[in-house]
């Protein structure tokens, strides 16, 4: 069942996340391929940035290795297992112990405490038990500056403070992989840079893998790499000729 | 606070929408509520009617039936038609050998009580005033008994018919139109040519116009004598089982017995249970109607509820939960607002009931006839609870159906 793909390495430095061939099709309005033949592999502790054009198929790559979209070609494999073909439940639980997700839009549950909200993932995955899990998430919160605005309604914080509740509460599962669609796109350039930071030092750290979506050009450019799409198709994906 | 995090968030979701909450609840409540009150009027009015029956007939009566005139039996082959005219051919509606039956029918371990009766045409004299009627030659005491008699003596006692076999117990109506009262005298005239000359001892009053106006009883040996027969005459025998709602089973059993016709009061009252089913059904059927509408209140503020939450259920499903959580939470949800609902529900149906019984009514009715039965208040909190759960369960297959992708992505 568990497809081991063989695990490459570079520097000592192990395959997370890989694609092969992966392909996708949007039907409506007319048919039109949005990914094409795309085959990458992120490594541990790397702090990958996908780029391109409004259009390219970024997002549309991050929401299939994402597992949430599951109609595509090819395959995906997350810590040399295949992802490709597993139920939804399956998904699911891959989802809730492995990656951790940071939208845009913060999206927190408005009626729940900041604390509470950081905790959701892992109340869902049962490893441990309640005060263990709030004592966790605190620490998360703690590490983002935000250990005093733990018991505050989340829609009570500023924007910026949402953004970092939102990465705890991607953080709460200690995921390898961290997930990003445009992270820093309704922040100002203050709390754009911290977020940067927060990334930064996850990726170095704590070794978790980022992916994110961004068209912040210096956000891409003090990543370790980007991946530069067009018409589905990666064009570049070596930083030092990234422009 | 260790709950599990679906019920946490299906509660944390009731707390802040506690208005809509509340009006779902109300919904179910006036539903539960008015599914309860009406079953309990119908069950207090059906039971009320069966009362009215079991006051003259008892659960399973056996008599001896009329009998028609067979055909000879003919060979086809002969070609012979013989043409017959049916007739009743019934000579005597007398049971044989009555003590022996009574006897096999008592030993039944189902039987709880039967007697025999013996019933006679009777016309009610005082004067030239003349009122028809039926006697019933009966043990009094035995049928007492069985019917209830004392309850409804206005004047006298049935035990003072007990070995006078000169006394008469008289309806209410005959008692008022020949003006007769207890120890007066009253003459009986039987179909049979019989006159006698008899002593009131009793007057009854049951309510039922039917009765009161023709009834009488006296003793079973009187009877025997207004029609001419000897001691061992006897044309019907009563008898009372454990079961009164179930007499079919009895009824088969009695049958094996004798060759009599054996018939439960459902049969012989098929018009009154009739009527009383075409009410149930459709006391039924409005109480449903109304307790369904409540369940479209829960079904529209489910709906409403993950309309607005549908970027919470979004990130939920981002972040792990499964189609199955998000059903378990909106589920929760229906069914905390079920159980508001149909305790309100029961509540409001409780007060409604305690009311109407203190209703009089009066007449031979008194107090409204409803009452509390635990059977329908179980059966109100699983209909409650169960279309509650319908409803829930609809928004919520929607709810998981979410696809976060189109949410995120736009």
């Amino acid at each position: 069942m568990n497809t081991l793909i063989e695990k490459t390495s570079i520097g000592g430095l192990e395959v997370v996340l890989s694609t092969r061939n992966l392909g996708k099709y949007f039907y409506d309005p007319v048919k039109f391929k949005a990914l094409d033949n795309v085959s990458f592999d992120a490594y541990e502790g790397e702090f990958l940035t996908l780029v391109g054009k409004s259009g390219s198929g970024k997002s549309t790559l991050l929401y299939c290795l994402s597992t949430m979209d599951t109609v595509y070609e090819g395959e995906l494999y997350i810590k040399g297992e295949k992802i490709t073909g597993k139920k939804p439940d399956e998904l699911a639980a891959i989802r809730n112990e492995n990656i951790g997700f940071v939208f845009q839009f913060h999206y927190l549950l408005p009626e729940f405490t900041c604390l509470k909200n950081v905790m959701i993932p892992a109340r869902r995955l049962g490893k441990y038990g309640y005060e263990e899990i709030e004592h966790k998430a605190y620490e998360k919160l703690k590490i983002l500056g935000l250990q005093d605005q733990a018991l505050k309604p989340a829609s009570k914080l500023s924007g910026g403070q949402q953004q970092r509740v939102a990465i705890a509460r991607a953080l709460i599962n200690d995921p390898a992989i961290l997930m990003g669609d445009e992270p820093t796109g309704n922040l100002d350039s203050k709390n754009s840079a911290v977020v940067f930071d927060i990334f930064k030092e996850i990726s170095s750290q704590y070794g978790q893998t980022i992916i994110a979506v961004t068209h912040d050009n210096d956000f891409a450019k003090a990543s370790d790499r980007t991946i530069e799409l067009a018409d589905g198709r990666i064009i570049d994906q070596d930083k030092k000729d990234f422009e | 606070m260790k709950k599990n995090i679906n019920i946490d968030i299906a509660f944390t979701h009731i707390y802040t929408r506690k208005k809509q909450t509340m009006v779902a609840a109300l919904g179910v409540a006036i539903g539960v509520g008015m599914y309860l009150f009406m079953n309990s009027l119908d069950a207090g009015f059906s039971k009320y009617s069966t009362d009215e029956i079991f006051k003259n007939n008892a659960h399973i009566k056996i008599y001896k039936n009329d009998e028609i005139s067979k055909p000879l039996t003919t060979d086809d082959s002969s070609g012979l038609r013989v043409i017959i005219n049916p007739q009743i051919t019934t000579l005597s509606k007398k049971i044989i050998n009555p003590e022996a039956l009574l006897a096999a029918v008592k030993s039944q371990p189902y039987v709880t009580n039967a007697i025999a009766q013996v019933n006679f045409d009777a016309y009610y004299n005082r004067g030239k005033a003349q009122i028809k009627g039926t006697g019933n030659g009966v043990n009094m005491i035995e049928y007492a008994q069985m019917f209830n008699t004392d309850k409804y003596m206005v004047a006298g006692n049935t035990e003072a018919l007990q070995g006078n076999l000169n006394g008469i117990i008289i309806g209410s109506g005959i008692s008022e139109k020949l003006s007769l009262g207890i120890n007066d005298n009253i003459t009986v005239t039987s179909s049979f040519g019989i006159v006698k000359v008899m002593k009131i001892v009793g007057i009854f009053m049951t309510g039922s116009s039917m009765n009161d106006n023709t009834k009488s009883y006296v003793n079973i040996s009187t009877a025997q004598q207004f029609i001419k027969e000897g001691p061992s005459f006897v044309s019907t025998l009563f008898i009372n089982t454990r079961d009164a709602n179930n007499p079919e089973p009895f009824v088969q059993k009695l049958q094996q017995l004798t060759s009599y016709t054996v018939e439960d009061w459902k049969t012989s009252n098929a018009d009154v249970l009739s009527g009383n089913n075409t009410r149930e059904t459709m006391m039924g059927a409005i109480s449903m109607a109304i307790l369904i509408v409540a369940g479209f209140g829960i079904y529209n503020i489910l709906s409403s509820t993950i309309i607005q939450k549908i970027n919470d259920i979004a990130i939920l499903k981002a972040t792990g939960f499964n189609g199955n959580d998000v059903v378990k939470i909106f589920i929760v949800e229906a069914i905390i607002m079920g159980i508001i609902g149909t305790a309100v529900g029961l509540l409001l149906g409780s007060v409604l009931i305690a009311i109407m019984s203190n209703i009089y009514m009066g007449g031979p009715v008194g107090y409204f006839p409803i009452g509390f039965e635990l059977t329908l208040f179980i059966r109100s909190f699983i209909l409650g609870m169960l279309i509650t759960l319908c409803a829930g369960y609809f928004p919520a297959r929607k709810a998981a159906k979410v696809d976060p992708v189109e949410i995120f992505r736009k």
